[in-house]
């Protein structure tokens, strides 16, 4: 079966963000960039139900500006056969992504979807949900494991309580939790060859997905600062503190 | 203009988050409507006619809606909710599962953990992990979002008399079902609600070295959680996590035992009002958002504290 992965380039997870002094927006200026945590298990389930012989193919799709080429070839390199890249400059909400995937699922025909949970930039958690809406496939959010069984996939999700396994036909779409596995790393010889697979770059206009915003962007501010606190040298002089000073036992 | 509020519950008995979402509905004004869907939902719908503020509870009883798999929920929401101005769910997993689809089928965006309303149509909410908070203006027609729990106070239980009606709007996608669920037992409170969290990282050094961290929460009534590290250690269950990717906390009093302080893991807690910080690193980052602060070994610490308490 085919597996389509999207991926996307955000902010590398160890940067510290700063927000502008103008509180227009965070400061992306010469910041690290790096493909999303979540979309890197994506790539590695893809890649590992590959390896299982349960997946033939396997599609990287990613949206962005011309730059974000560099994380469709880190998972060529994981293990991908091939990419496509929408190319854009805006800013897009997640139901314009989701839009913009549907077209490429349209195309394509996946199987099985596979997305990160969430961005780590926007931390919106919507894109693979929508993408289920507007193509009507079913959802397995959240995922700790995902096990393909003849027409259907069992996921197991991630939820308050605890997990729960759900079964749905396919095709369908996956999104995964940080313990669904562990990504591997790019090897140096894999990292060349990803440079002769195939990448093939589309537009939102190719698509026919109006590229249109409804939700726009107020002001930017850094969270309260916590005032500073202070050392306690024992744990009576802590519980003493907590009694009487803060009042909070 | 009337506002949907849909509830979070176990068919049994409605959820705490439910009641936080009802105050966020209440800020933005106008008559707040409940909407329980599931199936046997009688009692948890009976518990939503009583909460404070709340005008009318619609109940959607099927056995499409037992789970309340996306797939059903997003179809239900999306018809039902047109006729709305806001359409709000908790920032849980099953809000977070089924409000995207309803909002892409209404085909509007949707916006995620709210934590501020300042007016019907501006609303404020943490990005990149919490290290800022953006404040974001919506032209869709209809507005769309899940609320997090911990920035708003819980709605009164009791003093309110809705009338409920039922809504006879099946839907089956058809395409999912619920196969087993494995739900992680404990009789401590439950993390998102409790006043009192006690976490503890990597550490602790193996799972049975938490022993030590539910005797002290026993003694005050604390919740227990842990860090990313911790659950991936395979010390706790990952339901435990709270941090950026896991569950956010905001109590009175948070202890950090163990842990360093990665920015994953202050996106889940640093909204709290006390934090204390036991570890032997004096260079972790964790100080610098604790308010008191103990350098010390956790083995030893930790046994203290519990006979202290």
């Amino acid at each position: 079966m085919k597996v389509l992965v999207a991926v996307k380039r955000v902010i590398d997870y160890n940067v510290k963000v700063r927000v502008k002094a103008d509180n227009s927006d965070v400061d992306l200026t010469n910041v690290k960039m790096a493909m999303n945590p979540f979309c890197e298990i994506a790539v590695e389930e893809a890649v590992r139900l590959k390896e299982k012989g349960v997946a033939s193919e396997i599609v990287v799709v990613s949206i962005g500006p011309k730059v974000a080429q560099e994380q469709i070839r880190t998972a060529l390199a994981l293990g991908a056969d091939r990419g496509i890249l929408i190319e854009t400059e805006e800013k897009l909400e997640p139901l314009t992504v989701a839009k913009l995937l549907k077209g490429v699922v349209e195309k394509e025909q996946p199987q099985i979807v596979l997305m990160g949970k969430q961005t780590i930039d926007s931390d919106n958690n919507q894109t693979g949900q929508m993408l289920g809406a507007l193509t009507g496939m079913p959802q397995g959010t959240f995922a700790s494991e995902v096990a393909v069984d003849g027409d259907k996939v069992n996921v197991t999700r991630e939820i308050d309580g605890g997990l729960r396994t759900v079964a749905l036909n396919l095709p369908a779409i996956v999104t995964t939790d940080l313990r669904l596995n562990e990504p591997r790393y790019a090897s140096l010889p894999n990292i060349m060859k990803a440079k002769r697979k195939p990448l093939d770059t589309t537009t939102p206009a190719d698509l026919g997905v109006e590229v249109k915003s409804t939700l726009s962007l107020v002001k930017v501010t850094p969270p309260a600062e916590r005032s500073a606190g202070i050392k306690v040298d024992s744990v009576a002089t802590l519980v003493d503190k907590l009694k009487n000073d803060a009042k909070v036992l | 203009m009337a506002i949907l509020v849909i509830a979070e519950h176990d068919n049994a008995t409605l959820k705490g988050a439910t009641l936080n979402t009802i105050t966020a509905a209440a800020k933005i004004g106008g008559d707040v409507e409940v909407l329980v869907a599931g199936s046997g939902c009688g009692a948890a719908a009976e518990a939503a006619a009583k909460v404070a503020g709340v005008s009318k509870v619609l109940v959607a009883d099927n056995a499409a809606y037992e789970y309340q798999l996306a797939e059903n929920m997003g179809e239900l929401v999306a018809e039902l909710g047109k006729g709305y101005s806001h359409i709000l769910a908790a920032a849980t997993t099953t809000g977070k599962d089924f409000l995207p689809r309803a909002a892409a089928l209404l085909d509007v965006n949707m916006i995620s953990e709210v934590i501020g309303v300042e007016g019907e149509d501006t609303f404020v909410r943490p990005i990149y992990a919490g290290n800022a908070i953006a404040t974001v203006k919506s032209s869709d027609s209809i507005k769309v979002m899940t609320v997090r729990g911990t920035a708003f106070d819980a709605a009164a239980a009791e003093g309110g008399s809705a009338a409920t009606e039922s809504v006879d709007i099946a839907k089956d996608a058809g395409v999912s079902a619920f196969a087993s669920e494995e739900l992680a037992k404990s009789d401590r409170p439950e993390l998102t609600a409790a006043s009192v969290v006690i976490s503890g990282g990597r550490g602790m050094g193996n799972g049975d070295n938490f022993e030590m961290l539910y005797k002290v929460a026993d003694k005050i009534g604390a919740a227990v959680g842990a860090s990313r590290a911790a659950v991936d250690a395979g010390f706790v269950p990952n339901d435990m996590q709270v941090g950026q990717t896991g569950k956010i906390v905001a109590p009175d009093l948070y202890v950090a035992v163990g842990i360093s302080g990665a920015i994953q893991h202050l996106a889940g807690m640093k909204d709290s009002k006390v934090i204390v910080a036991i570890n032997k690193d004096e260079e972790a980052p964790i100080f610098q958002v604790a308010d008191y602060g103990l350098v010390a070994d956790l083995f030893d610490a930790v046994p203290e504290l519990e006979s202290a308490l």
